[in-house]
């Protein structure tokens, strides 16, 4: 009798999902991406790529040691520096994208207390940080096949643009925003394996694409409309930055309202702004209303009325 | 101690406003795009500051409790002004980079505070030494500010260039959201080095803001915390005080019933 009786405290049921499993699923599908950046981009981004990875793993090292609490085996560190190598030109000096490095994984995450506790998506916070920082560095997208505008900013200035080289990510931009085709994969593989599911990519990208179509002064024009989708950062950001756990609602409605704000944000940075891109700074905004829109989706408990009142 | 040395002691380090009391952000995040910005703004207000207190002070029984706030804000205004043409007349530089902020200095709220918590409840001279302490804290945390920024997002230190050849200015730092950084780490190292002395049992309230701790049984004047606690030797004028003990207990149930 005794031996059956087993007293534990909760929680009974556990998840095998452990942090480690997920950063490590999300570096797996970044693969493709990162592949093809330096596919495209040659070996120097590469050595963009392993910078910022060395950069942020080191810093989160060093703070574990001052801390006394190490958390580099959690993988988070990495997830943060490949995001944001591929968030980066190739043609960056390599002391930028180190400094960038440690502000996502210093400023941003460790000093409000750790993976978990981050306002902000730490690679992207980080990314617009270089950007206001180093403004011509950043935007050089020179590269020996591409040289010049990207296809976003192509397509701002009114020219023509084509759509299949950018699906296939043969254009100018950041390592790992070229390719539409190598980042669905990669999210695909992250849908299947149930690390995201398409709550917030989905109404971003469908918002996003109304309020082009709306707003974007050529109506529905399906070329235009897939130029705006499968360029700049618009299916990094939905697909791998969007969804950050950390930085994203946790309810289930607020996801969609998340998602909605995006699509307006990035559709009014990328129409009405003076830049072409407009993807960081309004999954930033997103992020920074995330305990609102939390708190306006709470559900109501069993029993409760909206708002926390008992029936 | 003397009361003129301990007054400027307390404005630089024990209560210095930017650091410590955090008061007058508006300037300490405006202006202080580069070390001489900062140090100008900072000595300009400790100009307005020591005179304003001195004024103060000496108005003390004549301004009636009850409109006290506006009778300061003509005080610290009129000198405001004339602070205002004086730069206009021999420092046009810097009047105009510094631009708006200087009739913003009315507004200041370093200088509201201290007429308020020091000057309107202390004698002439110290109230003119807490001013000028105030504002030599001031300044020296603009200029400490402004220098950062300075090397950082331009690579130059009171307009010199300093940095090496190929250092690539961090622009951020000329903006808005660089006055930030600066502070915070600024204020970030403050703190570390006084929890270290806190921790080793020194004397950290040598170092320390307003003290923290035990009013009760503190032989200071005219500190800043002080002047709100209860408990102290020296009540805040008529009128100034706090409610009661009794009407603070009320309020309490209140709440608990609730």
């Amino acid at each position: 009798m005794s031996e059956r009786m087993k007293v534990s405290s909760n929680p009974h049921i556990r998840s095998r999902v452990t942090t480690n499993g997920i950063m490590l699923a999300v570096v797996a599908a970044l693969m493709p991406a990162t592949g093809f950046g330096i596919y495209n981009f040659g070996m120097r981004a590469l050595t963009v790529v392993l910078v910022t990875i060395a950069s942020t793993v080191l810093t989160e090292f060093l703070f574990g040691l001052y801390r006394k609490r190490t958390t580099v085996s959690d993988l988070s560190a990495v997830v943060t520096g490949l995001l944001l190598a591929l968030n980066l030109p190739v043609t960056i000096p390599l002391w930028m994208a180190a400094l960038g490095g440690v502000f996502a994984i210093l400023a941003v995450k460790m000093l409000f207390g750790g993976l978990g506790q981050n306002f902000m998506n730490p690679a992207l916070a980080a990314r617009c940080f270089l950007l206001i920082s180093f403004p011509t560095a950043m935007t050089a997208f020179e590269c020996d096949a591409y040289t010049g505008a990207t296809p976003l900013a192509a397509l701002k200035a009114g020219e023509q643009v084509n759509v299949m080289n950018m699906i296939t990510g043969h254009t100018a931009g950041t390592i790992g925003e070229t390719s539409v085709i190598a980042l669905v994969a990669g999210a695909c593989f992250l849908l299947m394996t149930g690390v995201i599911d398409l709550r917030i990519p989905g109404s971003y990208i469908v918002t996003f694409v109304l309020f082009t179509g709306i707003f974007g002064g050529r109506g529905f024009d399906p070329a235009y409309l897939s130029a705006q989708l499968a360029g700049g950062g618009l299916m990094l950001g939905a697909f791998f930055m969007a969804t950050d756990y950390v930085t994203r609602p946790i309810t289930i409605r607020g996801q969609y309202v998340f998602g909605i704000f995006l699509g307006i944000m990035t559709g009014i940075f990328r129409i009405f702004g003076p830049g072409a891109e407009g993807v960081s700074y309004a999954i930033l905004l997103g992020n920074l209303l995330v305990p609102l829109i939390e708190r306006v989706t709470k559900p109501a408990a069993f029993g409760c009325q909206r708002g926390g009142k008992r029936a | 101690m003397n009361k003129a040395g301990e007054r400027l002691y307390n404005g630089l380090v024990k209560e210095n406003p930017t650091f410590v009391l955090m008061l007058g952000m508006c300037p300490t995040l405006a202006v202080t795009t580069s070390a001489m910005n900062g140090l100008g703004m900072g000595l300009t207000t400790m100009v307005v500051l020591a005179l304003s207190n001195l004024f103060i002070s000496l108005l003390r029984k004549v301004i009636p409790n009850r409109v006290r706030i506006p009778a300061f804000i003509v005080v610290i205004a009129s000198f405001v002004t004339v602070v205002q043409l004086l730069l206009e007349a021999y420092l046009p530089a810097l009047n105009k980079s510094l631009g708006v902020y200087i009739p913003l200095i009315v507004v200041n709220c370093i200088i509201l505070g201290r007429a308020e918590s020091y000057a309107y409840s202390n004698p002439p001279v110290p109230s003119l030494f807490d001013g000028i302490g105030m504002g030599l804290g001031f300044s020296l945390a603009l200029t400490c500010i402004g220098a950062f920024r300075e090397l950082l997002g331009a690579g130059k230190l009171f307009g010199a260039a300093v940095m090496p050849e190929g250092f690539e200015p961090i622009r951020i730092f000329g903006q808005a959201p660089g006055a930030f950084f600066v502070l915070a780490m600024l204020v970030a190292v403050q703190n570390a080095v006084k929890n270290r002395r806190k921790r080793e049992g020194k004397p950290y309230e040598k170092i320390d803001s307003g003290c923290n701790e035990d009013c009760m049984n503190c032989s200071d004047q005219g500190c800043t915390r002080r002047f709100y606690d209860m408990g102290g030797e020296k009540q805040p004028a008529e009128g100034l005080r706090k409610p009661s003990d009794a009407a603070m207990e009320l309020i309490d149930l209140d709440k608990e019933e609730k």
